[in-house]
């Protein structure tokens, strides 16, 4: 499977208290680490729906992280628990959908831990990299020709999944 | 109606332009992204001649969005909007990439650069289609400011605002103001005695109308936001009824209890169980340290009670809880030294005539245990030769990696104060002399003149015992000299650690209780390292001296003094600008679940019994939008971070993704609500 030219893309949500400005930190020391991950800045991640995640994935990530305030840090007091118990739940179910285990991460990160973070990007984006491409739009569509269903169905789950979790 | 975009590629110099084909990248969104009908690229979009060129693009070219790749938002996100504003477009309608720091400084492959930079501008493209104009919500600034810590920070901060007009709390956690400089005993370069400049601004700050000095009090908890933050301080019980207390001190001269003050005296000296730290406090009330005071230990003495003229005392004091609403915070919590301990060669605490530079301060002082007299542990021997230990918990990757920035010059000082007051030799081990701002250069030289000695090299040990004749009774320095590259054992009476400064044990806590963030070592982080060095970035609260970092006395001062005209300018604006980014929830959307109200930590979520629907109140939302991704039926939307707007920014993000159904632009999947 693992293809040498196969560059993973990841994409990343990260707090915009503590593991946003970790992103910073490795820019502004020079820290360098593999292109392969990108961004998006939420307030918290507390934020990060996890249709966020399915969302990624239905579009062709190979690999999602999810990034915030170590527990006990947050910016908004525990909103990162609420993250923490949601990845679970995420987990969960992408390991029912068939998703390798280093394909989603939690990764907390504190806004002094530029290095941190950037070791975190390099073992994850090598870790996808052995696990080769999801190419996940492609695959649903061979089995029922059309990724909106599927996405509709997970999101019904999830839905179903959050009044239990209440 | 389909948007017109301006996308504007910053080369930052050198910074972007070095790494990414800034050239290629603006060309790329302009002919491939729909909707961007202007794409430049410029040496320096956050100057002045850079943001007329988003300005005017939007006047003439009529933009309806922007687009900036530059750096982090976290640096010039303002600017950007506020450029956008200055030419009438909404400035919430404005998005950066940050292609520096996440792209240029962190990769030297320059195709997975310009590939991840395209990325990132189609993300923002495809975001920034969806932004809402947001009216950021005007709040008015409390005048009142909040100091937390009497140091020589914080006591100048509270004076600088105190005297411009400002009403000032100031909370000290121990029992006066006055922090580490009350304990030295002269600064360097000038010897000007420490308490001589420093008490006549203690007793300013206890006497000043404006401040209302609250000492032996701590910071509990902190709520609200810049310029309405609420603080609750928690004031210890002195058991001395601050209104009756003149201050005489009869209750401290006949208190029978005495105790090894650990804290002002450094271990060097005693005190009473009912103490003042020391004579010039600021406040003049005493304290009972209920530790260590005989009623509270055993139910009967209350010597102090009986002796009292104006019966102050009361042992069934409490401690009160106050609320103080605050507009501003200015932290200047300052440091803890370095436990030398923890260097077990050099003997400390084990080798009796082994000190600690701040217990070196309290025996120069006059007012310190030995009145000033620079004497051996025994209390009468002056000692013929001292060693000076530079570096000691500092520069030091088992400790800390950081130079603690005043040693070497306290340690030439105390070289100085050694020759004046003894005629000792002294011998200092340094690994470099730094002795960095004005005048300071000049002291170096002149102590070099009155004779001290100079040895460069990392002293391995500090033992007693002795080898050679000589050395017998002494401490005995073993290190390698450097320079003339020999190992030197050279016998003293005294040795002096100049023990690092480091982060107060606390530091973590204390930042975390305020919103604001801190280094690993645990140094108080300022919004930006060169040009904005008192602000955090948290709005309205401010850091000055060594919780920021180590510091002398002269760049303590100003950077009180700094802190203080920054919040003057808050307050004489009157009002701040605080960030729209609120939750709100459509009534007829939502099913009355009630799975948000117990997510919002800030209690913004009630429940409408009437209408069986929940409702967030703006005020008390913080915009973590926690609930927002909760909400099973959708009802909430969080603004600026909508999930349309982050869906939107994925499928921009993997624009070069191959997919199965041969679409070019990925379309955003619409998760029905």
């Amino acid at each position: 499977m693992a293809d040498a030219t196969f560059e993973p893309k990841i994409i990343a949500f990260l707090c915009n208290w503590c593991s946003y400005r970790a992103a910073d930190l490795a820019g502004t020391s020079r820290i360098k680490y593999p292109p392969n991950l990108r961004m998006i800045r939420v307030m918290c991640s507390g934020r990060v729906d996890p249709t966020f995640v399915l969302k990624a994935f239905a579009l062709g990530a190979d690999a999602v992280m999810i990034a915030g305030c170590h527990p006990g840090e947050c910016h908004y007091l525990e909103q990162n628990y609420k993250a923490m118990r949601r990845f679970a739940m995420l987990r969960h179910t992408l390991r029912k959908l068939g998703l390798e285990e280093g394909r989603v991460r939690l990764q907390w990160a504190s806004a002094a831990e530029g290095a941190q973070l950037a070791r975190a990007i390099s073992e994850m984006t090598e870790e996808v990299r052995a696990l080769g491409p999801l190419n996940w739009p492609a695959q649903w569509s061979e089995e029922d020709g059309s990724i909106e269903t599927a996405i509709l169905q997970l999101e019904e789950e999830h839905a179903q999944a959050m009044e239990v979790a209440a | 109606m389909s948007e017109r975009i301006g996308v504007y590629v910053c080369h930052c110099g050198s910074n972007i332009a070095g790494v990414v084909d800034v050239e290629e990248l603006s060309r790329w969104a302009g002919e491939t992204l729909d909707d961007v009908v202007v794409s430049r690229d410029y040496k320096f979009m956050c100057s002045s001649l850079g943001q007329e060129l988003i300005e005017d693009d939007i006047k003439k070219e009529g933009l309806t969005r922007v687009v900036v790749a530059a750096c982090s938002p976290h640096l010039h996100e303002r600017t950007f909007r506020r450029s956008c504003a200055s030419a009438g477009m909404n400035p919430y309608l404005c998005q950066m990439a940050s292609i520096r720091e996440q792209v240029s400084w962190t990769t030297q492959d320059k195709a997975a650069a310009l590939s991840k930079s395209k990325a990132m501008v189609a993300g923002a493209v495809e975001r920034v289609k969806l932004h809402e104009a947001l009216e950021p919500n005007q709040v008015p600034v409390n005048p009142n400011t909040l100091v937390v810590g009497g140091g020589i920070a914080g006591i100048q901060a509270a004076l600088e605002l105190a005297d411009a007009g400002y009403q000032v709390h100031l909370v000290e956690r121990e029992p006066s103001i006055g922090g580490h400089m009350a304990q030295f005993d002269k600064t360097f370069p000038t010897l000007d005695c420490a308490a001589c400049i420093l008490t006549p601004k203690m007793s300013d700050v206890g006497n000043h109308p404006n401040i209302n000095l609250l000492s032996y009090s701590e910071v509990e908890e902190v709520t609200g936001y810049v310029g309405n933050f609420v603080a609750r301080v928690r004031k210890k019980a002195r058991y001395v009824k601050e209104a009756d207390c003149t201050g005489c001190g009869i209750c401290i001269d006949k208190c029978p209890k005495k105790v090894v003050d650990e804290v002002f005296e450094a271990g060097l000296g005693y005190r009473k169980a009912v103490y003042r730290p020391f004579p010039q406090a600021v406040p003049k009330f005493p304290v009972i340290d209920r530790e260590s005071c005989i009623y509270f230990e055993r139910g009967t003495c209350k010597a102090c009670e009986k002796f009292c003229p104006t019966n102050a005392i009361d042992f069934e004091q409490q401690d009160t809880i106050l609320d103080l609403e605050v507009g501003n915070i200015i932290l200047a919590t300052g440091y803890d030294l370095f436990d030398a301990r923890k260097i077990p060669q050099y003997g400390y605490g084990r080798l009796a005539n082994v000190y600690t530079s701040l217990e070196f301060e309290r025996l120069c002082n006059a007012s310190g245990p030995t009145e000033g007299k620079i004497v051996l542990r025994d209390g009468v021997t002056q000692p013929k030769s001292v060693a000076i230990i530079h570096c000691v918990g500092s520069r030091d990757k088992r400790h800390n990696p950081h130079c603690s920035a005043i040693c070497c010059m306290s340690a030439l000082k105390f070289g100085h104060l050694v020759t004046e007051k003894t005629g000792a030799e002294v011998y200092s081990f340094y690994i470099d002399m730094r002795p960095l701002h004005k005048g300071y250069e000049e002291f170096y030289d002149r102590l070099l003149e009155e004779g001290m000695h100079f040895i460069r090299g990392r002293v391995a040990e500090v033992t007693d015992a002795d080898r050679q004749p000589g050395e017998e009774g002494k401490l005995i320095v073993q290190a390698e000299d450097t320079l003339l590259g020999m190992q030197r054992r050279i016998p003293v009476d005294m040795v002096i650690l100049m023990a690092g400064l480091q982060p107060r044990r606390d530091a973590k806590d204390v930042s975390l209780r305020f919103g604001i963030s801190c280094s690993m070592a645990g140094w108080f982080t300022e919004r930006h390292p060169k040009l904005d060095p008192v602000a955090t970035m948290t709005d309205g609260v401010f850091i000055a001296g060594t919780c920021q970092g180590p510091k002398d006395i002269p760049d303590t001062v100003s950077q009180g003094a700094a802190a203080a005209a920054r919040v003057q300018g808050m307050i004489a604006v009157g009002s701040v600008e605080v960030e729209p980014v609120v939750a709100t929830i459509h009534e007829e959307r939502c099913s009355g679940c009630r799975i948000c109200n117990n997510l919002c930590p800030f209690n913004a979520i009630e429940f409408l019994t009437d209408k069986a629907v929940s409702y967030i109140n703006a005020a008390l939302c913080k915009g973590c939008g926690t609930c927002v991704a909760a909400c099973p039926a959708g009802a909430i939307s969080g603004a600026h971070f909508s999930n349309e707007q982050i869906f939107a920014e994925i499928s921009g993000l993997l624009y070069d993704v191959a997919r199965g159904n041969g679409a070019k632009t990925p379309q955003p999947v619409e998760i029905p609500a």
